[in-house]
């Protein structure tokens, strides 16, 4: 019996937190594969999530004692403090952990790929636009007043920052301030992104009226010269830094991704960014968050709660974004369909494209898109301007 | 955790600045693309 002992010697070291976050996991795929919400982020999460919870996971960094048990990384320090014997097994996702998250750099780097993806013709060209996505920004500056009820004020920061609708702003952000919660943040922030189309219609539908979201706008078609476009990235990178200096790696390196796209003689480098880098860094982003998904820290109540206040966060980006064009409006000759105000927070292009659908189901005439693609990328600076500012606040 | 809802009112002024911050940091982003369009529209 003895000799086959070590097949099974494993089962009786499951805990009840494992077959949870299995069962977690498993719903993460799921709602990858069957509902492509986004897929590239949330199945790795998934996998990872069922990777690190299986008994003395060899895909997260193990402690042993002399005798060659595992034991937790308290008695670890512990036994080092007593100047007693004790190794480290180091796990693969742990590595990339250290490497890539703890310093910020995996989701730093993937801003490079996504500033190669921007076109920033549409609020270049209708300026004016900008002012929706910095409007879109108040959930996270209330979520974070309502988290600050439960949480100390670093956590409630990095929580409230999941209104961003920004998965590496919300990475960098927690990371700086020592959140402890950082899986949480992360399973929020992506999820609710995913489920944007879900959660902005009814949102926009309570708060406009049938005939404003009938308003048509107009679209003119404006050329923007190169020059213009190179300059914006390398201007922005400078305000954003004077004003707020901690947000300098986020916002230059969204732009410095944007200023390869746009210079006209890195075009190899630009596609590179927008595609096998970012593929690259999206690969290993999703399974090494993963790492911090131990059951037995991940599943509290702290958890529910963070996913609960991190709605929130999307619901009051979107209604204020809505109740900032309406309030614009009242001063307004040329009225503006409020339902683009929504399209401020940073979720792109899905923000945006709702609030054009949007328009073509009370108006099959009614087309938005240029419009609500422009408040959408708008979004994507503000979110980060927003990052550079709460950084500022508590660190 | 303890809930503690006077936090709430405490942190209304990080709002308030947070969101003064961005409307006057967007505002100046779009002032300068208003100039840049200004000074560089035409050349292609």
């Amino acid at each position: 019996m003895d000799l086959i002992s070590f097949l099974y010697e494993n089962f009786t070291h499951i805990t009840w937190q494992m077959p949870v976050m299995w069962a977690i996991g498993g719903i993460l795929i799921f709602l990858a594969i069957k509902k492509d919400m986004e897929p590239t982020l949330l199945l790795p999460m998934g996998f990872g999530a069922i990777m690190v919870n299986l008994p003395f996971s060899g895909a997260v960094t193990q402690y042993r004692n002399a005798a060659g048990e595992i034991i937790s990384k308290a008695q670890y320090d512990s036994l080092i403090e007593q100047g007693l014997e004790a190794e480290i097994e180091e796990g693969m996702l742990s590595v990339l952990f250290n490497a890539g998250i703890a310093n910020e750099l995996f989701p730093l780097i993937l801003f490079i790929g996504i500033g190669a993806m921007i076109d920033f013709g549409p609020i270049l060209t209708n300026p004016k636009l900008m002012i929706f996505g910095a409007a879109a920004q108040f959930g996270i500056f209330f979520t974070l007043c309502m988290a600050s009820m439960f949480f100390d004020i670093n956590d409630a920061a990095s929580i409230g920052i999941i209104g961003a609708a920004d998965g590496p702003t919300s990475i960098v952000v927690a990371n700086k301030l020592g959140s402890n919660y950082l899986p949480a943040i992360m399973v929020a922030a992506y999820s609710y992104m995913a489920l944007v189309p879900i959660i902005q219609p009814p949102v926009i539908k309570l708060l406009t009226t049938k005939k404003e979201r009938m308003i048509r706008m107009p679209y003119e078609q404006k050329s923007v010269s190169k020059l213009t476009r190179i300059l914006f990235p390398i201007i922005i990178t400078a305000v954003a830094g004077l004003v707020a200096p901690s947000s300098v790696s986020l916002v230059g390196c969204l732009m410095f991704g944007n200023l390869i796209r746009e210079c006209g003689v890195l075009n190899q480098l630009s596609e590179t960014a927008q595609k096998v880098l970012a593929n690259l860094i999206t690969i290993f982003l999703g399974i090494t968050i993963a790492s911090q998904m131990q059951g037995e820290q991940f599943l509290d109540i702290n958890t529910l709660l963070i996913l609960g206040l991190g709605l929130v966060a999307f619901i009051f980006d979107t209604a204020f974004g809505v109740v900032f064009a309406k309030f614009l409006n009242l001063f307004l000759k040329k009225k503006i369909n409020p339902m683009i105000g929504a399209a401020g927070i940073s979720a792109f292009p899905m923000s945006g494209r709702i609030v054009h659908k949007m328009g073509l189901a009370e108006d099959n005439q009614n087309f938005l898109l240029m419009h609500s693609i422009g408040v959408n990328v708008s979004g994507q600076i503000a979110s980060v301007i927003a990052g550079g500012l709460i950084l500022n606040f508590f660190m | 955790m303890n809930f503690n809802p006077m936090n709430f009112i405490t942190n209304l002024s990080y709002m308030l600045k947070g969101m003064i911050g961005i409307f006057v940091v967007i505002g100046v982003i779009i002032l300068i693309t208003v100039l840049l369009n200004k000074f560089t529209g035409g050349k292609k």
